[in-house]
């Protein structure tokens, strides 16, 4: 059974369709890249995954929970799915530490000091303990998507999404949280990362998705996706990216 | 008569203060606590998907800012103070909603995002995630409509109630110094929000940087 299981998805907003019929298989383990020119979808798709859009048409399964259907507990269903945001996203009331914890406390039960000592462990994972008691306006925009990395991976999730997570980044800071992500994807977790990082791709990906007005037009394997890619929009979508 | 008498204001002013003023901001900080608190849950609804939510939120709202404070009629008989709170919380809560909705609108889209994507449901995702934010960028508009309604306040003098108008008004009909007492009314409702303004100006400045 696949991770995330996203069959003939169609989403509408008003009489514009977003994605169409998309369909693609997210195996446990497995980290997927999902690239496109802006505005194909690519966001929406992985906002659907975690039920934070709704979609129309289709079906999506994660971990074997239908996240279409009205019985389903979206809560619960979506603390076990990590998410990262092009923009961070961090609480900016909140300090670090809180950051970190609130999740686990409010939706996973945890102690504040369980809370605190699992967030703390991350924290210290990507490097950045010695932030603990700062505010997110302190530091500077890579350290707070590797907070945001650590605030997602306190929850224990069995899979993460992450919509262009080094996209607002100063090109100096796209490394240091490409390389957590890498970190995590050779520790085998699920990924499913919209991103226009091919060096990325190239190096973790299980395969390549190329979306195109909300449709998936090429899912590939990597070697088959930056070998020979089918679809003439796919190529040179590549061609401007690589020689970017 | 002839002359003013000014000395009636220092023999009064224990009593201006500890009946009538007292009187004035216990009602304000009631009517500003219940009408933020009120105001809040009506800015909710009205940013509702819900129709049912949101038409009765705008149209209380609405109907509450078209009518004059001194017209509003009190719903419940419960003696006039108790009335005066609860006319003026349900009228201030209008106002103070159109202040949390600008403040929850102010808040970018994805912190809910993030703020669900943990697993938080919109109660939790509101109270510790949107409402801290857009209340504390709101602060200095909401103690601008509080310095509103302290003004406002003074209306209950028409119910016969001994807030820091009545108190001054009662003082003046006994000894006969119209004059002198409202005056001296005026300038310290004047000094007060004058005051008041002044700190919401400083806090504004502080915020802006802290953005
Ligand atoms: N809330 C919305 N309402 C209407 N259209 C939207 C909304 N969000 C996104 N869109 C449109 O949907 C399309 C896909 O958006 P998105 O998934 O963000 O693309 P990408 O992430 O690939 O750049 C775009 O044309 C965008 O303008
Ligand atoms: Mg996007």
């Amino acid at each position: 059974m696949p991770m995330i299981e996203i069959k003939d998805v169609s989403k509408w907003y008003g009489s514009f369709q977003v994605l169409t019929n998309c369909t693609t298989n997210v195996e446990k383990g497995e980290v997927i890249v999902v690239c496109g020119p802006s505005g194909s979808g690519k966001s929406t798709l992985i906002k659907v995954v975690n039920a934070l859009e709704p979609f129309q048409e289709g079906n999506i399964v994660v971990d074997g929970i239908k996240v279409n259907d009205p019985k389903t507990n979206l809560p619960k269903l979506r603390a076990r799915v990590g998410m990262v945001f092009q923009h961070f996203e961090l609480f900016p009331h909140l300090t670090i530490t809180q950051n970190l914890t609130l999740g686990q406390i409010k939706v996973l039960g945890r102690t504040p000091e369980e809370a605190k000592t699992r967030g703390l462990k991350y924290l210290n994972r990507v490097g950045l303990i010695e932030q603990k008691d700062k505010f997110p306006g302190q530091l500077s925009g890579g350290q707070q998507q590797r907070v945001a990395i650590a605030r997602a991976l306190s929850m224990d999730p069995i899979c993460m999404l992450f919509d262009e997570p080094t996209s607002a980044l100063d090109p100096e800071m796209i490394n240091e949280v490409l390389d957590v992500m890498v970190g995590l994807a050779k520790e085998g977790m699920t990924m499913m990362v919209v991103t226009h990082e091919m060096g990325f791709a190239n190096k973790v990906a299980n395969r390549v998705i190329f979306m195109d007005r909300g449709q998936i037009v090429e899912d590939a394997t990597k070697a088959d996706f930056f070998g020979k890619p089918r679809s003439e929009r796919a190529q040179q979508f590549l061609a401007k990216i690589l020689h970017h | 008569m002839g002359g003013f008498d000014f000395n009636v204001i220092e023999r009064s002013i224990g009593y201006l203060f500890r009946e009538g003023m007292t009187f004035t901001l216990t009602l304000t900080g009631l009517a500003a606590l219940g009408g933020i608190i009120f105001g809040t849950l009506l800015a909710m609804m009205r940013l509702s998907s819900h129709k049912w939510l949101s038409l009765p939120a705008t149209g209380y709202v609405n109907l509450m800012r078209s009518i004059p404070l001194i017209g509003s009629p009190t719903p419940i008989q419960v003696g006039a103070v108790a009335s005066s709170v609860i006319t003026f919380t349900l009228f201030e809560a209008a106002y103070y909603s159109e202040i949390m909705r600008a403040g929850i609108q102010s808040i970018p889209r994805g912190q809910v995002w993030a703020g669900y994507a943990l697993g938080l449901d919109y109660w939790q995702t509101m109270a510790k995630v949107v409402l801290p934010q857009a209340f504390r960028n709101m602060i200095p508009i909401l103690l601008t409509q509080t310095i509103i309604l302290f003004q406002d306040t003074s209306l209950v003098y028409v119910l016969s109630i001994t807030d820091f108008l009545g108190a001054a008004s009662k003082i003046a009909q006994r000894d006969g110094r119209l004059v002198e007492m409202y005056l001296f009314a005026a300038l310290v409702y004047f000094l007060m929000s004058f005051t008041l303004s002044y700190i919401v100006k400083i806090l504004q400045q502080k915020i802006a940087i802290i953005r």
